[in-house]
């Protein structure tokens, strides 16, 4: 009986081992994402709604990935810098103007993208920060 | 066996004397108030609360018309204030203000009026242009434009709702974003936070309770 209920706790210490054993990456996806989440309800709900949906013709909505995925690089100064031009996103064409956040750190704008890129039916997984933070340095 | 036959009739009794005590809901009244001795129609002097009301206004609309008090006398309506520049409250505001329309669309009886507090620039074609792209079409869904005073003091005194213009605000102005319901006599029944979902499933379920009132 001893020697079940060692065995038994060596098993699952070993389990235990593994299943913490997550790469790097996949814990930072985890702490974006969260993170990311909070900062898109302060900052984005109000007009991108609570599922990505947009708002009639004055938001767009965030569930289009061929977009998203095209304009992947510039996605980071959208977020900080906001956006004066026409963007065509399911077929339709959006005019209205998007306010910046000047507020944001690099790192917040780094969070609410990961968030946006991989919610909404968007799976483009991780950015690290530093990636984002020299896309910031080169916006136009 | 007479015992039990008694009971029952007693039981059946004080369910009657229970359902008949329920009282028909009834929305309050907002504002201020006062005592008024008023004749009825036989002439008799009576004493009556006399509530505060929205007193005439008139605005143009989105289609540059000028619309008046007459568009909403007789009616239920919900009123708010915002500005098409808006990116924080407003937004949430008419997200949710368009659940309302939708779900009351077909309703005669119900209208909504909304004041943008921005004089500079809300122009009635850029609230057109507004409604348009929120997905509002007719003359259901006011939109209206006024002088800054007309527009600024009708919120404060007589819709209770707080507005102003602020340099160190994200946008310019600050207001606050409560939609008001207004009774076919222009009495204020209701006030609810139109950022916040249940607050507006609450306004959902007041219109009809109102529109009962007058269903006698």
């Amino acid at each position: 009986m001893r020697k079940y209920i060692i065995n038994s706790i060596f098993l699952l210490s070993i389990v235990a081992i593994i299943v913490s054993c997550q790469n790097q990456e996949t814990i930072d996806l985890q702490n974006y994402m969260s993170n990311g989440k909070d900062i898109y309800k302060a900052k984005c709900q109000n007009c991108h709604g609570e599922n990505g949906e947009g708002l009639g013709q004055l938001a767009p909505p965030l569930t289009d990935s061929v977009f998203l995925k095209t304009n992947k690089n510039r996605l980071a100064c959208i977020i900080k810098n906001g956006a004066n031009e026409t963007f065509t996103i399911h077929g339709k064409e959006y005019k209205e103007k998007m306010p910046a956040f000047p507020e944001l750190a690099d790192i917040d704008v780094a969070q609410v993208m990961v968030f946006v890129t991989n919610s909404f039916g968007n799976k483009q997984g991780f950015v690290p920060y530093t990636q984002v933070s020299t896309q910031l340095q080169n916006c136009k | 066996m007479n015992k039990i036959i008694s009971s029952i009739a007693f039981c059946l009794l004080f369910i009657t004397i229970l359902s008949s005590c329920q009282q028909e809901k009834k929305l309050p009244f907002y504002g201020e108030r006062h005592a008024e001795t008023v004749k009825d129609a036989a002439g008799v002097e009576k004493i009556d609360t006399v509530y505060q009301t929205i007193p005439n206004w008139s605005f143009l609309n989105q289609d540059s018309i000028v619309t008046t008090n007459k568009a909403t006398d007789g009616k239920v309506y919900v009123a708010d204030f915002f500005f098409t520049s808006c990116t924080t409250i407003c937004p949430t505001m008419h997200r949710n203000l368009m659940t309302v329309y939708n779900e009351f669309k077909t309703n005669p009886d119900v209208m909504f009026v909304s004041h943008t507090i921005d004089f500079k620039y809300d122009r009635p074609y850029v609230l057109k242009k507004y409604a348009q792209k929120l997905g509002v079409d007719g003359a259901k869904w006011q939109f209206l434009y006024g002088s800054k005073d007309s527009v600024y003091t009708l919120a404060e005194k007589n819709y209770l709702v707080a507005v102003g213009e602020d340099s160190t605000a994200k946008d310019g102005y600050i207001h606050q974003g409560y939609l008001v319901l207004v009774d076919k006599d222009r009495r204020i029944r209701g006030a609810y936070d139109g950022t916040k979902e249940d607050q507006v499933e609450q306004l959902k379920k007041d219109i009809p309770v109102l529109l009962a009132e007058y269903k006698k």
